[in-house]
Parts: structure tokens; C-alpha cells; sequence
């Protein structure tokens, strides 16, 4: 998909560069955000590097752990479909911890090992249960305590107070997951009975023949 | 409303104390492993520079040939109807489709509008408060081999919308009374 867009912004500049008359400003615009992308970096650098040490330190002294326990109790609420010995719940935990701290490196791997955990418990393999619904939502709202880079590009910018934003970020991102979480648990509900459960079969043996054709 | 800005203020020295003075109780060589963990983030950083140079040209010729302001004056219409800055909308556009890509996008949005306009506060709430749905739906569904995703994506790009309208109205109540 980035292959077209990427390729869709340059042409699509072009041409109304020439149309516009501007293709002076557009070869300065070449050579000069080339030249930006470095800047942005370097400064980025600096935030990260501060910000992994930091975590690292966390993650030594078990605090990340800590914060993990604290959030066992919403997984219960999330994810009714996980029994309570299941190890998908504390490969769940870490991964939104990790994503909350900005540890996004790490947050993947959790994350990769909760689809598989959750995989497990799922009864349609090619098909999402509500549980992975509920966690891939979760993961595709930002929640996300301090977000490092934004703060970065703000100071290159030259804001005069980059982290004010810090609480409005909060509130949106918080409104986001709430939203996320109470649309999957209604459309998952609306869904469960009725279509889904009676094409269920079909849609089974549709995915083993599909399965077949790939391994073969 | 000074409340969150007061938060905002707070944030980042609690959060530093905190892990400082949990990791000196717990008897954890603060500096040592602090910088140890500083050092992966270089290897993080240079690997994305590759893609910022790409995206960084992309943005930069399409805002200097006045694409932008093509695409920013198409949708007025719908960007008016959610009540969104039509400046932001190209935003709106790409976050959930590269991480990278949005995060060029917003560096040029603050040096064009300024971080303390209401756009580039805007801008950054926005950014703040999503994801690359796109990015994780197909990393994490290819991982497993999940092929039908039923209402996932649906959910997702509403709590996505819901944060993007959130983000003008709280800019709106703090930075403009």
C-alpha cells in the first residue's frame, strides 16, 4: 500500500508543480527535506535513547511487572472467552503494559505471542474470535502514557511547551479505547447469534479447503 | 481547565522519579542499566532513517507544489461536517495507514502551521491518540493466519474517528478560552 501512496504523493506533486509553476520551489523542497529527515532523527535520538534507558530501569526493579498484576483484573472483564489458567492473558498484560510505557519494541513479540495464545482458544482458525477482536481494538487505540516522538517533534519545531499536550492526548485516547471496547462488545454480541453461528460450518469447511490449498 | 495543563506539566518528571526511586529500593544499578538501555535505541533510529528520507521528500514535493492545498481544499466539505480543521485531514488520512509516513507528516504540519497554533496542537493530540490500524491488523492477523477479521476493522476506525473528533473539541476547550 505504501508503494502507491508514496509513488501517488511524488507524481501527483509533480504535475501540479508544473502546473503551478512552482518546480523551483519543489527542487528546493527535494533537496531540503531530504536533509530534514536527518535533523528529525538525530533529535528523535536523543528522546528515545532517554526514554529506553529509563524503561530499562523499570523493567529491572519488576516495576513493569507490577503494573501488569494491576491490570489483571480488566482482562477478566475484556476477554470472557480466556480461562484463568491461560497463559494468553499474561502475554496480553505485558503487551498493553509495553504499549502504555512506549516500549514498542518490546510491545510487538507480546503481542505476536497473545494472537498465538489466543489462536488457540479460537474454535474458527481463519476467522477472529470475539476475543482477538476485543485485543486487536485495544491495540489499535494508542494508549500510550508518554508518546516520546511527538514531544521530540514538537521541541525541533520550536514549541514553548512541547508536553503541553500531554492531557489532551490523555482525554482523546482514552475516549478512543472506550469507544473501540464498547463497539466490539455490542457488534460481537449483535453478530454472535443468527448469521455468523449458523454460516459457522460452511465458513469452517470453506477455510479447511482453503488450508489445504495453500499447504499443497 | 488548568488542571490538565498542570498534568501535562507533571507528567514526564513523576514518571522519571518513580522508576528512579522504585529501581534504587529494589537495589537496581540505576545508571549502569539506564545506559545500557539507552543504547538499543540507536539501532531503532537508524533503521527508520531510510524511510524518513523517502517519506520526508514525498511531503515536502507534495506541499511545495501546492498538492496540498489541493487535497486540503477537496475536503473541506467532509471535514466541516465533523467539525476538523481541514488542515488536518491529510493526517487523518495516512495515521492509520504508516506510523512513519504520519510521523514525517506531523514534523512538517508543526514547522507549516507552528507547534502552538491550534492546528499543530491539534495535529498532536491527533497523532497522540492513535494508531496505524492498518499496520498492526496485518501484522498481527498474517501472524496467526486470520483471514476474516469480521467488525474488528469497523471498531477500530470508529474509535479512531471518536479520538480525531475528541482531539479538536479538547484543543478547542483548553488552548482557545
Amino acid at each position: 500500500m505504501m508503494n502507491y501512496i508514496w509513488f501517488g504523493m511524488l507524481i501527483f506533486g509533480f504535475i501540479t508543480g508544473i502546473i503551478n509553476g512552482r518546480m523551483d520551489e519543489v527542487t528546493n523542497a527535494i533537496i531540503a527535506s531530504a536533509s530534514d529527515a536527518i535533523k528529525l532523527s538525530i533529535n528523535l535520538l536523543g528522546i528515545m535513547c532517554l526514554w529506553t534507558g529509563l524503561m530499562k530501569i523499570a523493567n529491572e526493579s519488576g516495576l513493569v511487572k507490577n503494573i501488569a498484576s494491576l491490570m489483571k483484573p480488566f482482562i477478566k472483564v475484556l476477554f470472557p472467552g480466556i480461562p484463568s489458567n491461560s497463559p494468553a492473558a499474561g502475554a496480553i498484560v505485558m503487551n498493553l503494559v509495553a504499549n502504555i510505557l512506549g516500549l514498542g519494541n518490546a510491545a510487538t513479540p507480546f503481542g505476536l505471542k497473545a494472537m498465538e495464545e489466543l489462536q488457540k482458544l479460537n474454535p474458527r482458525k481463519h476467522t477472529v474470535s470475539n476475543d482477538i477482536s476485543m485485543f486487536l481494538v485495544i491495540n489499535t487505540a494508542s494508549l500510550q502514557l508518554i508518546p516520546t516522538s511527538l514531544i521530540a517533534l514538537r521541541a525541533e519545531a520550536g514549541s514553548a511547551n512541547p508536553v503541553e499536550i500531554i492531557g489532551c492526548i490523555w482525554i482523546a485516547s482514552a475516549c478512543a479505547a472506550i469507544t473501540g471496547v464498547i463497539a466490539t462488545k455490542i457488534l460481537s454480541s449483535t453478530r454472535k447469534t443468527g448469521k455468523s453461528r449458523k454460516g459457522a460450518k460452511k465458513i469452517e469447511r470453506a477455510a479447511k479447503n482453503e488450508y489445504y490449498k495453500i499447504s499443497v | 481547565m488548568n488542571i490538565i495543563r498542570l498534568v501535562s506539566d507533571y507528567a514526564i518528571p513523576v514518571i522519571i522519579l518513580l522508576i528512579l526511586i522504585t529501581g534504587l529500593c529494589r537495589n537496581v544499578k540505576v545508571y549502569d542499566i539506564f545506559v545500557e538501555g539507552a543504547k538499543d535505541s540507536i539501532t531503532t533510529v537508524v533503521r527508520i532513517i531510510p524511510t524518513l528520507v523517502g517519506l520526508f521528500v514525498a511531503i515536502g514535493v507534495f506541499r511545495a507544489s501546492g498538492a496540498m492545498d489541493l487535497l486540503v481544499f477537496a475536503v473541506r466539505p467532509i471535514a466541516r461536517l465533523f467539525n476538523i480543521p481541514s488542515e488536518v485531514i491529510p493526517l487523518v488520512l495516512l495515521r492509520p495507514v504508516s506510523g512513519s509516513a504520519s510521523l514525517a507528516l506531523v514534523s512538517d504540519m508543526l514547522k507549516t502551521f507552528g507547534p502552538d497554533s491550534f492546528i499543530g496542537r491539534v495535529v498532536s493530540a491527533i497523532v497522540g491518540s492513535s494508531e496505524t490500524i492498518f499496520y498492526v491488523l496485518t501484522v498481527y492477523c498474517g501472524a496467526v493466519g486470520i483471514k476474516r477479521i469480521r467488525h474488528t476493522l469497523l471498531a477500530a476506525l470508529m474509535a479512531s474517528g471518536v479520538g480525531t473528533v475528541v482531539s479538536v473539541w479538547i484543543c478547542t476547550l483548553i488552548f482557545r478560552s
